[in-house]
């Protein structure tokens, strides 16, 4: 039997004659958080973020109401931007693009009582180029929220005037990496900055406070302010809290997006009861579980961590793969990453080697070419994938690739690094085998 | 005084009033000046941490990933106090990841490693990933023996390739500009010519197009990079991608004697390395001096040099044309001045002339006459650019005012009595009567026409060979009150001879010996009678320079 899904962000996404305009919104309780919101004062919305727990959707888990607290409006003589990063293209993942296409205004209202909190009055809303239709519902939605006085000058009469601007960007993962995202902005290329010193919420747009949020976090304030921070931290577990929304594809028979407490369900859960197991009757041969970026996790391993009990204690568990928690904590903890929600599955027929010739194709394609161990370093190992792929490689090559992964993770201007050595990484050790065996296949022909 | 330009960034300059803090560099605690980066800081106490992208004078982008060091902060107690060890000094909590040193500021306790087996290996990487699409053309390139790539490998490189794929290929030989071509093979996309284009040319016309390995740096669609600060990119540029137009293909480096000298091409004065292999001048270069031009130079005094090797260069000395010796000219040139009266001769001097040259000019005139004699100086104004170039494009215009030559309105008087006919003798330094203003009419009317400098004058009854200023020594003070020193990088070609030198033994074939028998006795002589050089000796003017404003209060 499924296991029940528990829907805060997808509540109606999906639903019959549910539509994305601002009259079906406001007919099922739209816009009653911010009204609630502006009665509010700021500091207190950013308490009850924190006392939420939430941490971030977009990939690195970052507590929310912590970056907030990063930006302290009475100390700054420079406006504070809020940035939506809807810039959604981390392979495996299709989330925010279900909100914006089919909820838009949960992410304008979400965008409002954010930037409220924060004494926000000027947001950008950063969306991918390849999402043209996204870009065009986002618009209309702002426009019908500015028609309402949701958005604009002196919202719901309060005095408080707030714009965003949807900004479309030109088609570049890089864009997705919020000071990259940042640099776009401002017209320039998205080459990520350094930090230090150019940390978003000291020298972000413009050399000034900026708070970058994904979609799905900045839907998440609206359910915060909702339900009250304390009642938002008992959904999930502690430190992971709140619900998550999961993107599985691959090989299952039901693959889809699915919206769950955090860390309310297990991989195997996720994979046999929910997605309706492994397609055609194969058995799984991998799962990379937060996006393409994660380091890939293999059929049949276990797992040894410490794992937080509820009274605090830490105890240590064995865990086979099908019994991970989809949480933020127990990813980390064996080795891999929740990140983008994304959940790739591979069955016994998938060629490892051709998989990773895969991802390493696309991050040669998106590396912004800044600096040096990523620019260079992602297209060598895309040459390096490919040759053993087609069997025209040796032994020794699958050691060169792993090498090169090491010698850039950890040492790049951003993390598009590890977004493009890990999967290198974790494959090339854990398939060892099979890598060594492709990549001779074609010279012993 | 301070630099003629502005400098977007000075990062290896700590500003008045830092505090210091203690750091330890490679288990060694030093001080540094607080909020430095960890390159320069490091620079302080000789080690050097390799880097390509990152330029002290430069704003700073952290994209080559060469400087990459270990670092850590102060372990703290509960009370937010460092925890010290054994020796009393804070105990170092290194971080798991290299650090950046360029984007890295020193702090109250930091440690920094800057050869650790990590550091290294960090190297080590980036070198490799450096140079795996990099075209390896070393033999044909201008870069060579002055390039990182070779430095660092030498220094962090493996002898090995374990690069079997095939390179990215870019455009190469890209016309860019006016005076520089472009090899996007064997750019490393470390940016300092984009930064410096846009920080300190003020023109923003480079820059990246393409992504990841193909990456590529161009000129913006219909520019051109054509500014009169071009030339520098290519110094900055840490390999062959940008090269000279001028200097390309023509000499190895490491042929090259480099010779301190300065730049004379306007009154900046702005401190060079004279390039050069034998009798051949091969290219100008900045040289650094944060109080005249830090480490920037104009292209226009860049390749100002070339006059020297001019086909046409006067190299005899010459009487009616005829090719003589200097014997016989500079008695048969006495002799016949000693014919006119002090009010038929005049002078045109250059304030292109070192100090000491129109010092003992200014004893030839008193020989000759004194102050009867008309004597002044071409002035030649251009525009100040708000970067380097002054206004005045004489380098020396303080020395010729200091030393009497200069007189102001003095040229108009000398113009018109060679037209008149008053002036009968008109000995021209280093300068051509068309400047002057002076007709050809007028001058053939006139009974002695003396010419000395590099450009055969054919009007002129004597020629006589001097010294470029690559060839010769000497001191000029620049626009704002330095006074700076030339030194000889080459011999004068011919029987060419220093300015001074010829002035020297027309005076004592007019006037009688001085005793002057080096440029060092002539600026001792000088420095006895000119206030302004009170004290001071060619010496102790030094590779950089006296600021006389501070030192003998010029005015």
């Amino acid at each position: 039997m499924a296991i029940a899904e528990t829907r805060l962000i997808f509540k109606h996404i999906d639903s019959p004659g549910y539509t994305n305009d601002i009259d079906c919104y406001l007919k099922n309780g739209g816009y009653s958080t911010l009204r609630k919101a502006i009665t509010m004062k700021t500091a207190e919305i950013i308490t009850e973020v924190k006392t939420s727990g939430l941490r971030g959707r977009g990939g690195a888990g970052f507590p929310t109401g912590v970056k907030w607290g990063f930006i302290d409006p009475t100390k700054n003589t420079k406006p504070v931007y809020l940035i939506c990063n809807a810039d959604e293209s981390e392979p495996g993942t299709f989330k925010d693009r279900q909100i914006i296409h089919k909820d838009p205004h949960q992410l304008i209202e979400g965008m409002i009582i954010s930037c409220f909190a924060n004494n926000v009055k000027l947001a950008y809303l950063y969306i991918r180029g390849e999402f043209p239709e996204g870009a065009k519902i986002l618009e209309r939605a702002c426009n019908e929220a500015r028609a309402k006085n949701f958005l604009g000058k002196n919202i719901l009469g309060t005095g408080y005037d707030l714009e965003i601007y949807i900004h479309r960007g030109a088609g570049a993962y890089i864009c997705g990496e919020e000071t990259g995202l940042i640099e776009s902005l401002e017209g320039k290329r998205a080459y990520p900055r350094i930090k230090p010193p150019y940390f978003p919420a000291v020298l972000g747009l413009y050399m000034s406070p900026t708070i970058v949020n994904n979609v799905e976090t900045l839907c998440n304030i609206i359910h915060v302010l909702q339900m009250g921070g304390a009642n938002f931290a008992k959904l999930g577990k502690p430190n992971n809290t709140g619900t998550r929304v999961l993107c599985v594809s691959g090989d299952v028979v039901k693959p889809g997006y699915y919206e769950f407490e955090v860390g309310a369900l297990t991989l195997g859960q996720l994979i046999y009861e929910v997605c309706g197991g492994i397609k055609n009757g194969k058995k799984l041969k991998a799962i990379i579980p937060g996006g393409s970026s994660a380091k890939v996790l293999k059929a049949g391993e276990r797992y040894k961590i410490k794992q937080k009990q509820a009274d605090g204690t830490m105890i240590d568990v064995d865990l086979a793969l099908e019994d991970i928690p989809m949480d933020f904590d127990t990813m980390a903890a064996v080795g891999s990453m929740a990140g983008s929600g994304g959940v790739i599955v591979m069955d016994e027929t998938r060629s490892m080697p051709e998989c990773l010739a895969n991802i390493s194709e696309f991050y040669a394609h998106e590396s912004c070419g800044q600096c040096t161990p990523c620019r260079e370093g992602s297209l060598w190992m895309k040459k390096i994938t490919t040759r053993i792929r087609d069997g025209k490689a040796t032994v020794e090559d699958v050691g060169v690739l792993k090498n090169v992964a090491d010698n850039i993770a950890g040492r790049t201007i951003c993390a598009f690094g590890e977004a493009c050595s890990w999967p290198v990484q974790s494959f090339v050790t854990k398939f060892k085998e099979e890598f060594e065996t492709v990549a001779g296949n074609g010279a012993k022909k | 005084m301070s630099c003629a330009c502005k400098n977007p960034f000075n990062h290896d300059l700590a500003t008045e009033n830092t505090p210091m803090v203690n750091v330890q560099i490679d288990g060694e605690w030093v001080q540094v000046p607080k909020g430095m980066n960890i390159v320069a800081a490091a620079e302080r106490f000789s080690k050097f941490i390799p880097h390509y992208c990152y330029h002290p004078k430069l704003s700073v982008v952290g994209n080559c990933r060469m400087c990459l060091v270990e670092m850590g902060t102060p372990k703290m107690d509960a009370n937010r106090q460092p925890i010290l060890a054994a020796d009393g000094k804070p105990e170092i909590g290194w971080m798991p990841r290299p650090q950046i040193g360029c984007a890295t500021q020193v702090s109250e306790g930091m440690g920094i490693r800057t050869n650790s087996p990590l550091v290294q290996e960090c190297r080590k990487g980036v070198m490799e990933f450096l140079l795996i699409n990099h075209p390896l053309d070393c033999p044909i390139c201008d870069q060579a023996g002055e390039c990182k790539l070779q430095e660092y490998s030498f220094e962090h490189g493996q002898s090995n390739s374990r690069f079997i794929e095939e390179k990215v290929t870019k455009p190469k030989n890209v016309d860019i500009g006016e005076r520089i071509v472009l090899d996007d093979e064997r750019c490393i996309m470390c940016s300092r010519c984009i930064r410096f284009s846009k920080e300190f040319a003020q023109d923003d016309v480079l820059g990246f197009t393409q992504r990841g390995s193909h990456t590529t740096l161009a000129v913006y669609p219909g520019k051109r990079l054509d500014n009169n600060y071009s030339l520098n990119t290519v110094d900055i540029c840490p390999v062959g991608a940008l090269t000279s137009k001028d200097f390309r293909f023509k000499m190895r480096v490491w042929f090259l004697k480099e010779t301190k000298s300065i730049c004379t091409g306007c009154s900046t004065g702005c401190n060079v390395l004279i390039g050069s292999r034998e009798s051949e001048v091969h290219r100008l270069t900045p040289r650094e001096n944060e109080e005249v031009n830090s480490l920037w130079m104009c292209d226009q005094g860049r390749l100002g040099f070339h006059e020297i090797h001019d086909e046409n260069r006067l190299t005899t000395p010459l009487i009616h044309g005829v090719k003589s010796d200097w014997n016989t000219a500079i008695t048969q040139l006495a002799h016949q001045l000693q014919g006119f009266k002090p009010e038929q001769i005049a002078i045109i001097a250059s304030a292109r002339m070192t100090n000491e040259e129109l010092f003992l000019l200014s004893g030839l005139r008193k020989a000759l006459g004194g102050e009867s004699i008309l004597c002044d100086i071409i002035s030649r104004t251009g525009v100040a650019d708000g970067i380097l170039r002054s206004a005045d494009l004489n380098p020396n215009t303080h020395g010729a005012q200091l030393l009497g030559i200069a007189n102001s309105g003095k040229l108009e008087e000398i113009r018109s009595g060679v037209t008149k006919g008053s002036i009968q003798a008109l000995l021209i330094f280093n300068e051509t009567p068309g400047e002057a203003g002076i007709s050809l009419e007028s001058l053939k009317k006139t009974a002695l026409v003396v010419n000395l400098g590099m450009r055969l004058n054919g009007l002129a009854h004597y020629n006589l060979p001097s010294s470029s200023f690559a060839e010769k020594r000497g001191t000029m003070i620049n626009g704002k009150g330095r006074l700076q020193r030339l030194n000889r990088a080459l011999s004068a070609p011919g029987q060419s001879r220093d300015d001074w030198e010829i002035i020297r033994d027309l005076k004592a074939a007019v006037g009688g010996g001085n005793g002057i028998h080096t440029v060092e006795e002539a600026f001792k002589a000088m420095a006895n009678v000119v206030p302004a050089f009170k004290d001071l000796t060619i010496h102790k003017v030094g590779d950089l320079g006296i600021d006389l404003t501070l030192s003998n209060s010029l005015v």
